[in-house]
């Protein structure tokens, strides 16, 4: 039997509710930081699953119920290939498409147009076939069916007509009805006839679509059909390119949930702190509670359950939070937040009830791991001492060993070196959280080091505090770890953000060196100008030179998505003058397969390096190349591949190019130019042209607005560590109450003990920041040379913004100063004074 | 050197409680006095009132001329540390700094810790016998030894007023012994007026006189 089970337990749930009242507003800021943690990953999630489902949804309608599908380059193969395999035996129905993302004129919208043979796809595809009073519209070349979606968008209806780009020409094509599936994706059915020959793909298609004959193998016939298909194609499960097109956004989404996580992580160390206090100031009514004969276990699950409380607040708040942003975020920035993944997706918001359970877990996780640590401190605290007045300062102060803070960090180390798995960073997500909490546990050892090294001052009041923190480093520590925890996720961002910025900008200037820049059309693959217009361009008067780029796309792997292939104007010589190479340039030796020059994320999905052969599928053959470089590209993270333009079109025939590059004559005015292009060329109003400072500042916005949700939670990373200091502050003072009271007995001024604790709040925040500083800039180096480097495979430059960060820290330092006076109004207080009344 | 007159002294409330009235005392250098009182009898608010930590509502306190109610806050605090030394019954050391830190404490605050003071630090701690232990923290002592470090840090700034609570509550009978000893020959050495409030009639009967507290004022009381 448990004595006094009933009144220890029911004195239990009394110092609860008491704890949770007294300390309301450090504990909504901890409900606050969890839920913020929670929201966001949450949301992130929300948001992610809804449009992923959406692309397989738009994938099941536009693929129906084939069981395979043969694809290759994004501009097509030879349409001759169809018949082979509609042939073949164990193929019950094959349907060829022609599938190209048009540029509609007048908007800045891009329609993906799928052109299908109404007597095949009938059989695979039923929802793509459309209800119209003439049936053979469905056969006219013109004649167009927007799903719903892609109607409402648009504003079309039957009747209307709609205008699309095809070189620099405007093609009307007639909506002569609406679909009526295709659930929210906008895409638009034509013959496929009337589609190659409107969009110049005449022998072409894109796709064909296959069900296979009842009891046929699928796996064994894909891997029998793959050997005969010429190279560049591959024949793959339909939801293949689902999880192509979802693998693009994946580590954006977790870097993102990464993000989640260390705000849970800072709204944990803000429970730690809260708890901290609470503890420290209860600490006699524990031991009361632990003399009255609650166990050390009950005590601790007791302390623990305040925590988990905590968590519950903030997971249902967060996961209400989170369902609202991510409904905001899509009608705002859209499915892919801002980073450009699920362009044309258009996501319906549902609730994941294994998302709930995880992310609702993951907060309570947090509080409970949060307030763990102040509630062993606690049930291991002598009874006896601790009813004593006076025991509060020796709360939290036992020695702790170093080994562990060292294996973590060391482990830490180890984990810097690793591959990625999976495509992930997830060892350097692992470097950092160990690194983080390794360096947590030694703050004790840093803050005794560096306090010992610090000279005491002569006078008064620093010289007490400067004593102060040489006694008791352990509490010093519960101080910074907040501090600590917030300065390094901070600056690490901070630096992080920052060299990727300059990288950009240095990559914008190294990318732009030309006066005019043009291109066919802001979006889709059926905008390109013909060998005429390309001469007529580089004719017109004040045009000095000028340089054209095509851009295909080329399927070198079926689970990833299509690489870019750039044909340009590159001198092999010396290719730095139009390629930013990183690293060495190789020259190709006489009689080697000729140049290629590979961006940073090719070569780190397609394991290459310079001096090696590649094999790339060109006009249906597989040609080798040797790859003389790498170049830095932050347009295409799914990787591109550089070409000499005129090899290209000595491979493939097609003299067509996409975009160009002009260098004004001497005196001429580039606004001249431009309007001379819109004006001299035939249909040059419809070129997109732009100056390299437009396209400089356009890009600069498009990562500002990717990077937005990171300066939010720098922001929420310095409020949490400023709030877990001020938390910390408040337990310390709370526990120093009696020294104050024989300060102010010994003669020590308020003004004196407000010196005394600022100092101390300075001290705190110099080594917090000292710190924070060097773990920031080591995890800035795991997140630029790691973390991006395996995620989005961008290299770039180390950048240190030393203006931001000294501002940074002096902001910090005197918010701190100002927090640890705030904290110690308490100390000044006439209250300090009678602390030692116990006694009288 | 210490003059009380007809100091009084009601805390407000719904039902106002009168704890001090017609209190008169008169204290020369080298005196020094028990008091004496049941609880709740208006020891604490009396040395409160000396110490300038709280204010009375009518009377007067002057130590050495110098009216202490009229005096702000500051002024206060820095009377206490220049001319009062505290003996507190929980002995109060700082638990961060050594015996020898918090024995120049006193001293820190003025300002006058130079090598002369580092010398009276030493003499004091020569005199209550802890002179080996001056770099050990307080948790490495005794409650004797603790109290013993207390009153060389009441003393060390030769204040001309100290002023001890229930000294030996939390001791032995031996330790209450030697820290009553030790405390009155210091008082008598250093020539300070010393006000002892104690419980127990044998640390009261180390003091000159002993006072007793009652409802109209401090009389003399015998305790032998």
């Amino acid at each position: 039997m448990r004595p006094f089970k009933g009144t220890s337990v029911s004195a239990a749930g009394a110092i609860l509710r008491g704890s949770l009242a007294q300390n309301r507003t450090r504990v909504a800021l901890a409900v606050l930081a969890i839920a913020l943690g929670v929201a966001m990953g949450y949301a992130v999630q929300l948001i992610n699953a809804a449009a992923v489902n959406e692309l397989a949804q738009g994938v099941h309608t536009l693929s129906g119920d084939a069981d395979l599908e043969v694809r290759g380059p994004r501009n097509g193969f030879d349409e001759t290939l169809y018949p082979t395999i509609a042939r073949m035996p164990e193929v019950a129905v094959a349907s060829p498409v022609v599938e190209v993302d048009a540029k509609v004129i007048g908007s800045d919208a891009v329609l993906k147009i799928v052109g299908i043979d109404v007597f095949r796809a009938g059989f695979i595809q039923p929802a793509l076939i459309a209800p119209s009073a003439d049936r053979l519209d469905t056969l006219r070349p013109d004649a167009l069916f927007p799903s719903p979606a892609a109607a409402r968008s648009l504003s079309v209806q039957a009747g209307d007509v709609l205008h699309v780009q095809v070189g620099l020409n405007d093609v009307p094509l007639r909506v002569v009805g609406v679909l009526a599936g295709g659930g929210n994706q906008r895409f638009a059915i034509m013959d496929i006839a009337g589609a190659q020959s409107v969009f110049a793909r005449l022998g072409k298609i894109s796709r064909i679509d296959l069900r296979l004959k009842p009891g046929v193998d699928v796996i064994a016939f894909a891997a029998q059909l793959a050997l005969l298909l010429p190279p560049g194609l591959a024949v793959v499960p339909p939801e293949a390119s689902v999880t192509a097109g979802a693998s693009l956004s994946r580590s954006y989404r977790i870097n993102l949930n990464v993000l989640a996580l260390v705000a849970l992580f800072t709204g944990g160390l803000l429970v730690f702190t809260t708890q901290a206090h609470a503890v420290v100031r209860r600490r006699a009514q524990f031991a009361l509670l632990r003399v009255l004969g609650v166990t050390r276990r009950r005590l601790t699950a007791l302390i623990v359950v305040e925590g988990a409380l905590v968590g519950v607040a903030g997971g249902f708040l967060g996961l209400t939070g989170g369902y609202a942003l991510a409904q905001l975020a899509v009608r705002w920035v859209g499915a892919d937040l801002g980073s450009g993944y699920f362009r044309g997706v258009v996501p319906t918001i549902a609730l994941e009830p294994i998302a709930i359970g995880v992310f609702f877990a993951l907060g309570v996780a947090a509080a409970v791991l949060g307030s763990l640590v102040p509630a062993l401190e606690t049930a291991h605290a002598s009874p006896a001492l601790a009813l004593k007045a006076g025991d509060e300062e020796r709360a939290f102060s036992r020695p702790r060993p170093v080994f562990p803070g060292l294996a973590l960090v060391a482990l830490g180390a180890i984990a810097t070196a690793q591959a990625p798995v999976f495509g992930l960073p997830l060892f350097g997500y692992a470097a950092i959280a160990l690194l983080l909490i390794g360096t947590l546990m030694l703050m004790p050892r840093f803050a005794s080091l560096a306090l010992a090294l610090m000279p005491a001052p002569r006078l008064p009041a620093p010289r007490l505090a400067v004593l102060q923190l040489r006694g008791a480093p352990g509490q010093v520590s519960l101080s910074l770890a907040a501090i600590v925890a917030s300065v390094s996720l901070t600056v690490s961002m901070v630096i992080m953000v920052a060299s990727f910025r300059d990288s950009l900008d240095a990559w914008l200037d190294r990318i732009l060196p030309a006066d005019v820049y043009f291109r066919v059309a802001n979006g889709g693959d059926t905008a390109f100008l013909t060998p005429d217009l390309q001469a007529m361009i580089a004719a017109l008067p004040g045009v000095r030179r000028a340089e054209f780029l095509r851009e295909q796309q080329l399927l070198l792997d079926p689970a990833r998505p299509r690489v870019v292939l750039q044909a340009r104007t590159i001198d092999a010589a010396d290719p730095t003058r139009s390629l930013p190479i990183v690293g060495t340039v190789v020259p190709v030796a006489a009689g080697a397969p000729p140049p290629i020059w590979v961006s940073e994320a090719v070569a780190d999905l397609y394991r290459t390096v310079p001096g090696a052969v590649m094999e790339l599928p060109i006009a249906g053959k597989m040609e080798r190349f040797t790859v003389a470089g790498i170049w830095r590209d932050y347009g295409r993270q799914q990787g591109v591949i550089a070409m000499e333009r005129a090899r290209y079109v000595a491979l493939t025939g097609d003299a067509t190019v996409t975009n160009g590059a002009l260098w004004t004559a001497d005196g001429v005015d580039r606004t001249a130019l431009e309007a001379s292009l819109r004006r001299e060329i035939p249909g040059g109003e419809r070129l997109e042209i732009a100056l390299p400072g437009e396209i400089r500042n356009a890009s600069l916005r498009v990562f500002d607005r990717t990077f937005a949700v990171t300066y939010a939670l720098e922001l929420a990373a310095l409020v949490i560590g400023l709030v877990g200091l001020s938390s910390s502050f408040g337990a310390r003072v709370l526990a120093r109450r009696r020294e104050f009271g024989v300060l102010r007995h010994l003669g020590m001024t308020r003004a004196q003990i407000g010196g005394m604790l600022a100092t101390e709040g300075a001290v705190i925040s110099a080594i917090g920041l000292g710190v924070g500083l060097a773990l920031g800039f080591v995890i800035s180096l795991i997140l630029i040379h790691v973390v991006n480097r395996q995620s989005f495979h961008w290299g770039m430059e180390l950048s240190l913004p030393w203006q931001a960060l000294a501002g940074f820290a002096t902001l910090l330092l005197g918010l701190a100063m100002v927090t640890a006076l705030a904290s110690g109004r308490q100390a000044m207080s006439s209250d300090a004074i009678r602390a030692v009344k116990d006694d009288w | 050197m210490l003059s009380i007159r007809q100091l009084a002294k009601t805390y407000a409330g719904p039902r106002p409680r009168t704890i001090l009235s017609g209190i008169d005392l008169e204290l020369a250098a080298g005196d020094y006095v028990a008091v004496m009182g049941e609880s709740g009898s208006g020891k604490s608010t009396l040395l409160n009132l000396i110490a300038g930590l709280d204010s009375p509502d009518s009377g007067s306190i002057a130590l050495d001329g110098l009216e202490l109610t009229s005096q702000d806050d500051d002024a206060l605090t820095k009377l206490r540390r220049r001319d009062m030394g505290f003996v507190f019954q929980a002995f109060h050391l700082l638990p961060y700094l050594t015996v020898e830190q918090n024995v120049a404490l006193p001293l820190t605050l003025l300002g006058n810790f130079d090598e002369v003071g580092a010398a009276r630090v030493a003499e004091m701690l020569t005199s209550v016998g802890l002179a080996e232990r001056a770099t050990s923290t307080p948790r490495e002592l005794s409650g004797g030894e603790l109290q013993r470090v207390a009153i060389a840090r009441a003393l060390v700034h030769r204040p001309r007023l100290v002023l001890a609570d229930e000294p030996t509550g939390n001791l032995d009978s031996e330790s209450a012994d030697t820290v009553l000893d030790l405390l009155r020959h210091q008082v008598k050495a250093n020539r300070c007026v010393g006000i002892l409030v104690t419980h127990s009639r044998a640390a009261a009967r180390t003091a000159d006189r002993v006072l007793m507290l009652a409802r109209d004022g401090l009389r003399e009381h015998s305790v032998s």
